[in-house]
Parts: structure tokens; sequence; C-alpha cells
């Protein structure tokens, strides 16, 4: 025996591994090499009956070729196995453009989506969420608001009266948020910051009104705000929402009855072309009405005008929104079409916040 | 409110351009609505004279025009009849943009001729539609000179007047205002008295009774003789007639005038048809009045009238009569400037619906001084517009006091209005606005004004009000913005409550629901049927019978918003609302309400073919979801199904439908809607919906502290998972097998699920199948065969004493 032998045995080996053509041919090759009556397999039978010093050698070689050969058998079988594979998956074959199963999306309503990104701006000033009755009494929506019985000003809000209740008392829809401000100040203590957002109607119903839309009021009362934070609030408000970062505002003196000093608030924007938009243009678009907290209005609700003093401002949802996403017809918030809902709706997850970007 | 431009120029001084008057304008708060200026687009256009026309060589209408423009003498082609030798004209050279077309004029040739500009008609300028010929300017305009410095066209500013501003109800009080805010100077007013030439026949009689005088306090009376009620001159029309009043007659328009003026409405009758003495009185109840807008009037005891001994003669403060009133023949007339209670104008003008200038003005409240002032001015201008001689006044009660004094610390503008100004200035401001400051010396040492409102500012209440001037008066625009101080991190400002809301309209979007927003009315027939026991709250002044009565369910409305978009074309549709229903006609009795509705299938049609028709379970399924979003405990909620005693309300299908219910309290409703109220609604099903009551669901009594869960105590052992089926009786609930199956061995049923529902003939009549898959999770070791068999006879035995159960063979 001589390494003669085996150098012979491996090539003759290595080139049988090669030149099997399958699975089944290989295996032969196995069985020949390292089965029980294998080539190998026999020669290792063999050691017991050599020399020790030869069998010593001998035996080593033998084992190296023995991990050569079943390295090589395994080698080309994994060679076998995915061949085999790749026939199997080349006859399963699915149509990959066909359309995915359809998956209804949902979506929130603009006057939502506009509401938190107003609470998610005001949420940052400190300003909590208060909320209030849709039927109100006259006290709430007019009188204590400073608007005595038989002034003008009542007529220009239009209301919407239920029918006499079972105590007597002729309710009526609230004409603004504005009666929450009572109630706020009626049973919270100042310091207060609250916006108001809700539902309010009037009894008007044409191209630019409906006779239900939405508003946010804002109340901060405390002993120490005046206008000039009114102002630098709302300033504040309309920068961050727009998403202009020096949006330019003006202030305007107004009459509300509920506010003595009263304002009016426009942005700027251009109208050039009959397309209105948001940004230092040198046009002035109206945006909301505000004013700080008339004495009356402070009285009614038991505080002492001497010492508290505050501002108030309110604004439609739907407009603001009409005017940042550019829908253009307020009617349309309210018919539930649903090609509108999923135009102009919000993802489910697409939730405002001032960090981490208020409009996606 | 609109006047012209020179109107208000007459009693305000100033050098200021248009575009400067209107930013004041609305600086201080008069703000400006629309402002028409003819002469806008007129630039460049000149006066030129015609030297020389002659007639066109190769057109039998058109003239060839030497024209000299001041400078040079050019050739114009002109195709106006009026085109001749001498006349003063518009013209307008090549380079020019001529108003009507917006098109720059080019030198042209016309028919062979060169033509170098061209002679404007009052149509191409805009001016009028007057298209037969060029216009013809005065002789006396001067050659070369722009034409608006001939045109003297007019600017009419239109302001949008707040209710509050009692003292621009007229254009002096405008320019009171402009010439306060350093826009020129107020130019004085002849107010004096006009000398009485012979003493009234008529007196005044003031009749209203006792406790009453309030409604009319003062009347003032003249009477005037020998005059002419001519045509008004023609200033008086322009300036009338741009603010949207029809001239009448010269007498008729100087109390209209007054009226825009001075905010100061006065009446002149025609003291020929007047008896005796002349004064306020009450209505009579019922009594009628032909008023001068021709319509007739009923009349209550409420009402002023001003009536002479034989019947009422006008509708005091509102509207003259018919009778009474002034014609071109009338020859004396009976002049009335009085003061009416601004609450009863109002109510008045709101009952007989009509609106004048006159109620505008004494609704908001005349200036208590203005009744002898108005009567003075109207008199000089009747005298000199339509001659005759005036008698003296005759006056009836008098005016109120407006005098009052308000206490105004001037650290008061800082504090309140967050600018700061020197005191000088302050109450310079004051005093430009005609207020009268005296300067007190508070005890500590602080300044205290007392500060004395005009006579035209009822407005101005108290310190605020008087903030509110000044700033005005600096510019609001002035007033610097200061952040609101706040904490350096923002706190948590949502209600636990206010979170689970938005949770929930998220989580109903999540489920490919999208979100709308329906009235909170509907029309009364279809609330009815989803009333239930809430009371019926109807509006008294609906917008129209579609919307009369407030929603007592979201559903009617989502239902017709689906029957809506099925019209369309759309009828997979799922909707939700989250807003309020109502149950009763007072504040507070509403509900915040989560509903869904969804009709159609579940998904649109598509290859894989796994639609199907949306069921009950669909709307379980969001009421569930829109539960646990607003924080209930699903596992410990039950189902109520429709069929027993205090399921789901009477809209929805009877074997279809159940709540959802935590002890007593059901927390949602949900099913399929009953067909019968579908047809009432005209919409087709089927529709399943839910409402979900966000109110009822019960709030952690306290807030939890820190944010940790519960431990999780993950079992390293083996779970085991064995099926049942169980035959019941049909009209077992699931969910009675369900729970009979999970209290069984509660510490070891970690899960259990209904995979299977059959019913077939072999089980015998009235029968099904559940079929129930149950893992057992042990804790402390490995399950044996034994425990497992004990559990599964433990189950059995359970399903059987509650539910009557065996099982499947």
């Amino acid at each position: 025996m001589t390494t003669d032998t085996t150098d012979q045995l491996r090539e003759e080996l290595l080139a049988a591994v090669a030149g099997a053509n399958d699975a089944a041919a290989l295996d032969d090759v196995r069985v020949g090499a390292l089965g029980k009556k294998g080539r190998i397999t026999g020669l290792m039978k063999d050691l017991g009956a050599m020399a020790p010093e030869a069998r010593k050698a001998f035996g080593q070689k033998l084992n190296v070729l023995k991990d050569e050969i079943a390295a090589a058998l395994d080698s080309r079988k994994q060679g076998f196995d995915a061949a085999a594979l790749n026939a199997h998956l080349a006859t399963e074959c699915l149509d990959v453009t066909l359309p995915v199963r359809p998956e209804a999306k949902g979506t929130l309503h603009p006057i939502s989506q506009t509401m938190e990104e107003v609470a998610a701006i005001f949420g940052l000033m400190g300003f909590e969420i208060a909320d209030g009755p849709d039927v109100e009494d006259d006290f709430h929506n007019f009188t204590a608001l400073n608007f005595p019985p038989g002034h003008p000003a009542r007529e220009m809000h239009d209301t919407l009266f239920l029918d006499p209740a079972d105590d007597g008392q002729r309710y009526l829809l609230r004409t603004h948020t504005s009666p929450v401000q009572i109630r706020t100040m009626m049973t919270a203590k100042p310091p207060i910051r609250v916006i108001i957002p809700g539902r309010t109607y009037r009894c008007d119903y044409d191209m630019t009104h409906t006779p239900m839309f939405h508003q946010v009021e804002l109340l901060v009362i405390d002993t120490e705000t005046n206008m000039s934070h009114l102002r630098g609030c709302l300033q504040e408000f309309v920068r961050t929402y727009f998403g202009v970062e020096d949006l330019t505002t003006r202030f305007r003196p107004s009459y509300f009855p509920f506010t003595e000093p009263s304002a009016e608030m426009d942005i700027g924007c251009s109208r050039k072309g009959g397309e209105l938009k948001i940004g230092n243009h040198g046009d002035w678009l109206e945006i909301l009405g505000c004013g700080m907290v008339h004495p009356n209005v402070l009285k009614a609700c038991g505080l002492d005008p001497e010492v508290y003093q505050g501002f108030a401002a309110g604004m439609g949802i739907e407009r603001i929104a009409m005017l940042k996403y550019g829908i253009p017809d307020l009617r349309t918030f309210f018919e539930s079409d649903l090609r509108w809902l999923r135009h102009y709706g919000f993802a489910a997850l697409d939730i405002p916040s001032v960090t981490g970007g208020l409009t996606r | 409110m609109k006047f012209t431009l020179s109107w208000l120029k007459s009693h305000l001084e100033t050098t200021a351009t248009l575009g400067e008057i209107s930013a004041k304008l609305t600086s201080v708060g008069l703000e400006v609505e629309n402002i028409e200026n003819p002469g806008a687009g007129l630039d460049g256009l000149i006066v030129a004279q015609i030297a020389d026309a002659k007639q066109h060589p190769n057109a039998d209408r058109l003239r060839l025009c030497m024209v000299d423009t001041g400078t040079e003498t050019i050739q114009v082609v002109c195709g106006a009849p009026n085109a001749r030798a001498g006349l003063k004209v518009v013209l307008a050279r090549p380079g020019v943009t001529i108003p009507a077309s917006g098109e720059v004029l080019k030198k042209g040739s016309i028919r062979g001729i060169e033509s170098h500009g061209m002679l404007c008609s009052a149509e191409e300028l805009k001016l009028g539609a007057d298209h037969d010929g060029i216009i013809e300017l005065p002789a006396d305009a001067v050659v070369g000179t722009p034409v608006t410095d001939v045109l003297r066209l007019d600017p009419v500013i239109e302001i949008n007047l707040t209710p509050n501003r009692v003292d621009a109800l007229g254009v002096r009080g405008v320019a009171r205002d402009l010439a306060a805010a350093g826009l020129g100077k107020l130019k004085a007013m002849n107010d004096a008295p006009v000398r009485g030439v012979f003493a009234s026949a008529r007196q005044v009689k003031m009749s209203l009774p006792s406790g009453e005088e309030r409604k009319c306090p003062e009347f003032v009376g003249r009477t005037i003789r020998g005059v002419k009620n001519v045509e008004s001159p023609k200033w008086l029309k322009d300036w009338l007639t741009a603010a949207g009043l029809r001239p009448i007659s010269a007498i008729v328009d100087i109390t209209q005038y007054l009226t825009i003026d001075l905010g100061r409405p006065l009446h002149a009758f025609d003291d020929a048809k007047l008896s005796g003495d002349v004064g306020p009185r009450l209505a009579r109840h019922s009594e009628t009045l032909a008023a001068l807008n021709g319509k007739t009037y009923s009349l209550d005891a409420e009402m002023v009238v001003i009536a002479d001994q034989g019947a009422a003669l006008g509708i005091g403060g509102i509207m003259g009569g018919e009778p009474s009133s002034v014609t071109a023949s009338t020859t004396a007339v009976f002049l009335e400037s009085a003061l009416f209670d601004p609450l009863n104008i109002a109510a008045t003008g709101r009952k007989l619906q009509i609106n004048s200038d006159a109620r505008y003005c004494f609704e908001r409240g005349v200036d208590p001084t203005s009744a002898a002032i108005g009567a003075e001015i109207a008199t000089r201008m009747i005298l000199e517009i339509c001659g005759g001689e005036a008698s003296a006044l005759v006056i009836g009660g008098a005016a109120p006091d407006f005098k009052r004094v308000i206490a105004f610390n001037p650290a008061r503008v800082k504090s309140l209005g967050g600018v700061e100004l020197p005191a000088a200035e302050i109450k310079s401001i004051f005093e430009r606005l005609g207020f009268g400051v005296a300067t007190l010396k508070a005890a500590g040492g602080s300044e205290i004004w007392q500060v004395s409102p005009p006579s035209w500012r009822a407005d101005v209440e108290g310190w605020q009000d008087l903030v509110e001037e000044v700033l005005r008066i600096h510019g609001y625009d002035n007033i610097p913005p200061t952040p609101l101080p706040r904490a350096p991190m923002p706190k948590v400002v949502l209600s636990p409550q206010q979170r689970q809301v938005a949770f929930t309209r998220r989580s109903l979007a999540m489920r490919g629901l999208n979100e709308t927003t329906t009235w909170s009315f509907l029309a009364g027939a279809h609330a009815e049927l989803f009333r239930g026991e809430a009371l019926r709250v109807a509006l008294a002044n609906p917008i129209s019978s579609d919307l009369d009565v407030l929603r007592p369910s979201l559903i009617p409305n989502l239902a017709a918003a689906a029957g809506r978009n099925a019209a369309r074309g759309l009828h997979d549709c799922g909707l939700f609302e989250v807003g309020p229903s109502f149950h009763g006609p007072k504040p507070g009795e509403q509900a915040l309400v989560a509903a869904t509705l969804r009709a159609g299938h579940t998904t649109a049609r598509h290859w894989a073919g796994t639609r199907r028709v949306v069921d009950a379970l669909d709307a379980k399924a969001d009421a569930l979801a829109a539960l646990e979003a607003a924080g209930a405990a699903i596992s410990a909620l039950q189902t109520a199904s429709g069929s027993e005693r205090g399921g789901a309300p009477a809209w929805y299908h009877p074997g279809r439908s159940g709540v959802l219910k935590l002890g007593n309290q059901v927390l949602a409703a949900f099913g399929e809607l009953h067909p019968g109220v579908l047809m009432a609604l005209d919409v087709k099903g089927p529709m399943v919906a839910c409402e979900v009551f966000l109110e009822r669901v019960p709030q952690p009594k306290k807030a939890k502290v820190g944010a940790a869960r519960v431990l999780l105590k993950a079992s390293p052992f083996q779970p085991v998972e064995r099926d049942f089926a169980f035959v019941v009786d049909e009209s077992v609930a699931a969910e009675a097998v369900l729970r009979a199956v999970r209290n069984a061995e509660k510490d070891l049923i970690a899960e259990v699920g209904l995979f299977d529902v059959y019913q077939g003939p072999h089980l015998g009549e009235g029968k099904k199948s559940l079929a129930i898959s149950v893992t057992l999770q042990p804790k402390d070791a490995t399950l044996t065969d034994e425990q497992i068999e004990a559990a599964a006879r433990g189950i059995v035995a359970a399903v059987e004493k509650a539910c009557g159960g065996r099982l499947r063979a």
C-alpha cells in the first residue's frame, strides 16, 4: 500500500463525483466509496493487518481522503438539491401583477382634523378644552354675554329657537361657542385658559352659510393678560396653523357685545388671478374676531373686572379648514359625499402634532 | 353706509389721498367695505380741443379732426357725430389704456388716414352708457390738463358700520374720527339758530303717558311757510344717489341728506294737511297708518306715533305717513326733529318689519343734543333751496342728560391695552375725539382722570371703552404682539375622556369607515322613527321642514347619507359620525354618540372573491372597537340580543340586533336596521349600524399613578389545545356557551374560540352545533393526560349544566 494508491483512488473518486449526473448516480458513487463495501471502507478494514507504524501513517491518509470525498459528495448533493428545488419552484408561478385584495381606507372628517390641529397648537400654550351643550338658554347665549334684551346685535345672530319646553322657557341652539365661556367662568377659578370647539347654529342657508357650522373659542382669564398677549397668541397660532413662519397679521377695531376693546384680525394673502394664497402678498383676509372680555361679562360670571381681565377670540373651523386645505364650498362639509370624504379626509394615523409636524 | 369723497371733504379738510383715507378708516374701526372710484383708470387722458373737423375722404361716417393737445396739433380720425370744431374733448394718445376694453391704444390708420389718438365717449371710459357721441367737456376746461381734474369724479366709499358706532352714523362723525386720527381738520359747521320771523301757530303736544316719556323725550318742531318744493340741486341729488337713495324733492332730500350727513333723521309734514298741535303719543291698539313706502301698517299700543289732533301722521322715528307727506305743490312744511328710545324703535321696527334709515339711526342711538341742531341746519337748507320763511322753534320735552364722568387711570392703556403711551398723548386722543379730561391726583400718587364723553358717544360706558378709544386712534396695528407666557414644558391638556373620543374616531377610521358630519336636525317624520323614549325636540323657526327637529339618533342622517351615495353609484358605504343626539329640549339633554353605518358589501368585487354583504356582526365589531377605544373593558361586556327585553331599539331588525351591556347599563346598540324603517326613510337596505354611548363608558375612578403595566407572567410550559363540539338548542346564545366554557376551569383556560356553527338534519330539529377550541395553559408544570381529561370533563359538565348542551357524537 502506498501513497500512490490513495492518490490514484482520490482522483478516481473525485472524477466519479464530478461525473455523476443526478442524485441517484451520486449515491452510487457514495456507496462505492464509503458504503459497507466501498473502496475506502475496504481499505479501512485492511488497516488492522498492517504493522503499527505503517498503520498509523496510512490510517491518517485514509482519513483525510475519506473526509475529502465526503465533502465533495456533500457539495455535489447540495447542487442537485438546489437544482431540484429550482425546477420545482419554476412550476409555482403567481401573477404578481394581480391587484391586492381590497381594504377599505377610512378617513377623518376635515372638521375633526382641524379641531385637533387647533388643539395641538393651543395645547402647547397651556389651553385646556372645554365644552358645553348645543341647546342653550337665553342667559348663557346672550344676556350674560352682554347682549341686552332687544339689542340689535341679537338680531345679527339669526337664532334658531326651540318650541317652548314644559318649563315654559324658550331654549335655543347656541349661535356661537361663547356661552361655554360663561359656563367655564362660572365654574372654574382663574387663571383660566381654555379653547372651546363645537357645533354652532344660525338660521341661514346659502352659498356661504350653513344652518350648522363649527367654531372654536378661546378664553384666557387672569389678572395680567392684555391685548398685546392677545395679538401675540393669535399671531403665533395663525403662523403655526398655516405653516407660514413670518405671516403678517393686521388688527382692526371691531365690535362684539362681549368684548371691550374688540378687534378683528386679518392675515396676509393674495387674491391674484382669483386664487387665494395665504402669505405676505399685500392683501388682507379676515380670519377671526377677538377682544378683551367685557367687564359686564366678567360681572355676570361673578368675577370682579377691577381684578380679573383676559381675552376671548373665536373663529370658524370650516373657514380655516377651507383656507388651509383649499376646500372651495362650505356646504360640501355636510353632504357626506363619499368621494369628498375620501378626497378631503385625513388618514386615521395622521395625528397632528406641532413638534411632529402639524400637516402631513 | 355709503358716501362720496367730496361729501366727506365737505366736513374734513385734508390733503390725504383716497388710499390714505381708506386705510385710516379701516384702522379706526370704520372698515371700508368697498370703494368705487370712477376716476381710476383715467390716467393719461387729457383735455384737448378740436381745432378743425372735416369729412374723411374715404368714409361717409368718419371725420378727420385736427386736435390741439396744448403742446401740438395732431390728426385724429373720429366717428362721433358730435365731433365738431371748437369742442373740448377727452383725448387718449397711443400708449394709454382704454378703461372699457382694457386695451392699450396704438397709433393706427383708419381707411387710409393716420390717426394719432382717440376721442373718448363716456362708455369707453366706463363713466356711463352713452356711446352716441364723444364726451363734451365744459368750455372752460383747460387744454392739456388731466381729465380727472375736469370731470370731478367723485369716488364712493362704503363702510361697514359696527352697531356700537353711533357717532359715525353720519358723514360728519366719520370726518371727526379721521381728524382725531390725524388725517386732517374737522371743518366748522354752521348750526347757529335760524331766527324765527313769526311764531308757529302749530304747537308741540307731548301726549305720552306718564312713565312712557322716554319713548320720545324731546320733540322740536318748526313751521316754514312760503316754500317751493323744487327739484334738488345737482350736488345734492348726486350725493344722495351715491348713498343709494332716490332723490325725490328738495324738502324730502334735505331730510334724507341730514340722516346721512349727521345721522340725524328728520321729517317734514305738509303743514296744510295737519290739524291742530302735533306731537308724540302711543299708537292705539289696531290703529292703522298708510306709510310712505305704500304699505299700511297695523300698530299696537307699545309703539309711538307722531299725531295731530286727528290721526297718526307717522310711525315715530321709523317712517312718515303718506297722507301728510310733502308734494311738489307743498307751500308750507312742519318740520319734526325728535328723539326716540332705541329699544322701542328696535322693537317697533322688528314688529312692523320696516328697515328704514331712520330706524337704523334711532335704534343705535342718535346724539341726544341733535334735535334742535338738526332742525336749524335743515331749516337753513330749506330756506336756501326752497325759499320761504321760518317760524321760531316749538319744543316739547327736553333732551335727556347725556353728561357722565368716567374715572380713568391712564396706566390702564398699558395694563389692559398692552400699549405704552405717554399720558399726554392719551389725553390728546381723548380731546381730539371730543371727550373732556380733568385730572385728579389719587391718594397713591397715581393719576386718576375724570373723562366725560361727548353727546355723540352713548356707547362709551366704562374705562375699558376708553382704552379702546385710545388704541383705536393710536392704531390697533401698533399693539405689539407678546407671546402668552407659558410653562417651559407643555402639560397634558386633554382630559382622559377627550383623548378617548379622539382615539375612538381614529379607531373607527382604522376600520375603513369614513367619518362624516351631518346636521344636528332632520325631518320630523324621520326623527319620529328613531325617537324611542326621547322627547320630540322641535325647532320653532326651522330653516326648512326637512330640518325641523333635533335628532334623537345619529342613524337616520347616516342612512340618508348612505342612500345619497348609493344613488351616485357608491353602493358599498361605511360611514361614522361622533356627535350629539338629543333626548330633551333643555340644555344638557343630549348625549355624545359614536355611530357607524355600513351598507352594501364588505369590500369591492375582486378576483379573490371573499366579499360578502355587511351583516349585524360587522356593526357589532364596530361597536366593540369603539367601546374598546373609549376605554370599556370588552371582556366584561354582555350581549343581549334584539328579541330579549331591553334589547336593541325599535329601529333595528328584531332578530338581527342586540345591545352591549355592562351590568344593567347599555353601552351600545347594534344590528341590521329595520327594513320598515329603511323603507320609510326611502333608502335601500340592508344597512347595519351601531350607536355607542361614549359618556356611559365608565371612567377609572382615580388617575392611575404611573404607567406601569401588570407584570407579564408568561408560562414556560407547553399549552394544550382541545376542540369540543356541543349540540345545543338553536335558541341558546353562543355567548352563554362560551362563558360556561371560560368559567369551567378559570385558572387553566387561556383562550376560548368558536370556530364553527353548524345546523343540519341529523342534529335534530331546532338544534345547532358549536365547535369550540379551548387552550389550556398550565402555570406550574406540564399537564398530564389525567389533568387534561379532568379539565375536558369539567368543561363538558359546565356547558351541560349552563346550556343543556351535550358533546356531539
